[in-house]
């Protein structure tokens, strides 16, 4: 076992001795690798900011419980005992008629309602939901129409489905692009590496005639590629940083016209990290198909 | 103790590199394989660190038949055997002291008896206190001595040399020939190959000739064979 970690470390040093010793090559496969990367992560991160700035505008969607002209204080107590064993309630409020009459006539509709001989509103319970789920959402309303004396279920949902519909097409298109420029850091590894075994071939032969496995061999390169690809995915870090910063102002100014009081946020420590793993994942695979592909012939 | 039994070897193009060639070489022996260019002497030497493998036969390295041997047991062959080859192959990015730590290095051998056994491969072919020079800065003697300091590092009971002499001087073959007849000394299996068996006379080893992929000849100096002489 001490002798595997020795092989480890001693491949490490190689292959950090090989991105030191080639610093503009080192430096421009990581920009490569870090702009490739930015890119989505970039993405992820303007949809998760959009998330954020959605809901601080939005407010919490809700549920509206209209009941019967006709219900009475014994009904609407049973409604609301149904309301407490509702396990996805995160919060309800009774509004009473009268009192939703006052509302109404504090948002200016005094005039209207002042023709009227009688309250034409009902009893209502406004409902958050725990999660804001629209699926949730339908559930719970669907429920809630075949209950006693429910006369209306009103959902507070459309601009959730529309954003979370809006999200999903964001996340998909940030998948493909992800997809697509990590498989572009697996090509730019692959052939990083290919040189490197092509300049290292006279190494590589001396080696194997003196006894060294397929394993010593290919360890440093897989150290190369997965090292190269965590630079890139620091590199993707600090641009996004960059990102972030320019933006912020502008954003914030533009929050401000909305009456929101909105700051950009940067990736999690764990979404950081994710990051730098997925990039040396990359770099690791491209280096381990290149090794593979090009070793057998020497 | 290197065996041969009826060894061939057909390259693809249907060239025979050799025929029929059997031997034994015992724990200890200085034996000099000589012939003419294309009599398969390079061949026989592929043959035993498995960088070939022979097309009939058997070839037995202490008591092991590395003829089918598979390929990933043939690194565990090859760092028990001390190999050096017609060119120096050093890494010529590296100092000496580096090409000389290679095989420690790919067994995983402690840093600081590696470091004890690098010097000591060192001053055993004369080039001690010179670690640091880089492989480019050195003479073809030189060169060939590092390269046999790297052979002898990992302590092989089998040396094998072919043509270690051939591209040097008279005077630094001689040296380089005396060294490998001080290996044999301290109880080395040593088999090299050479165009000059002249240089390795004094020990009289034993010698074996190849002629068109064929052992024509395996005796003594003195005309006698070397299976009668054990025989004896």
């Amino acid at each position: 076992m001490i002798n595997w970690f020795y092989l480890h470390l001693r491949a490490i040093r190689h292959a950090l001795h090989r991105l030191v010793s080639q610093p503009v090559g080192t430096l421009l496969s990581a920009l490569v690798v870090g702009i490739a990367l930015s890119l989505p992560g970039g993405g992820y991160l303007l949809l998760d900011n959009l998330g954020s700035l959605a809901r601080g505008v939005s407010g919490t969607p809700e549920i509206s419980l209209f009941l019967d002209m006709n219900a009475g204080a014994a009904e609407v107590a049973a409604i609301e005992q149904r309301l407490k064993g509702e396990s996805e309630l995160a919060s309800y409020r009774f509004v009473p008629r009268d009192e939703g009459l006052r509302q109404l006539e504090a948002a200016g509709l005094g005039d209207v309602l002042g023709g009227l001989k009688a309250n034409p509103l009902p009893d209502a319970f406004v409902l958050a939901p725990r999660r804001e789920d629209p699926a949730l959402f339908e559930r719970m309303a669907e429920r809630m129409r075949s209950w006693p004396k429910v006369a209306h279920v009103q959902l507070d949902s459309a601009w959730v489905e529309r954003l979370h519909a809006l999200l999903g097409l964001g996340r998909s298109a940030v998948l493909m692009l992800a997809g697509l420029l990590g498989f572009a850091l697996v090509v730019v590894t692959f052939n990083t590496i290919r040189l490197q075994i092509l300049t290292q071939r006279q190494e590589i032969a001396v080696s194997r005639l003196l006894g060294a496995t397929d394993p010593f061999i290919r360890r440093p390169f897989y150290w190369f590629g997965g090292l190269q690809g965590a630079l890139g995915g620091l590199v993707a870090l600090g641009t996004m940083a960059l990102g972030i910063e320019a933006l912020a102002a502008p954003v914030a100014r533009l929050a401000e016209t909305y009456g929101a009081v909105f700051a950009l946020s940067g990736p999690e420590p764990e979404a950081s990290l994710a990051i730098v793993a997925f990039a040396a994942f990359l770099g690791w695979l491209g280096a381990a198909i290149s090794v593979r592909r090009h070793l057998a012939g020497t | 103790m290197i065996v041969f039994e009826d060894v061939a070897k057909r390259y693809a193009g249907g060239y025979t590199a050799l025929a029929g060639v059997s031997f034994e070489i015992r724990h200890g022996e200085l034996v000099v394989l000589s012939g003419h260019s294309g009599a398969g002497k390079s061949t026989l030497f592929k043959l035993i660190p498995v960088i070939e493998r022979p097309t009939a036969g058997r070839v037995l390295i202490n008591g092991q038949d590395v003829s089918h041997l598979p390929r990933t047991a043939i690194p565990y062959l090859r760092r028990n055997l001390g190999l050096v080859l017609q060119e120096s192959r050093l890494l010529f990015d590296r100092n000496v002291y580096d090409n000389v730590m290679l095989p420690l290095v790919i067994t995983g051998h402690p840093a600081a008896d590696a470091a004890k056994r690098v010097a000591a491969a060192l001053e055993r072919v004369g080039l001690d206190g010179r670690g640091k020079e880089m492989p480019a800065g050195l003479s073809g003697g030189e060169q060939q001595r590092v390269a046999i300091a790297r052979a002898i590092v990992n302590r092989p009971s089998i040396l094998i040399a072919d043509e270690p002499t051939a591209h040097l001087d008279p005077a630094y073959a001689a040296d380089i020939a005396a060294l490998f007849r001080s290996f044999n000394q301290a109880g080395v299996t040593v088999l090299v190959s050479t165009h000059d068996a002249s240089l390795f006379a004094a020990s009289r080893p034993r010698r074996l000739v190849l002629a068109k992929g064929q052992l024509v000849e395996d005796s003594r100096p003195g005309g006698r064979p070397a299976q009668e002489e054990v025989a004896a």
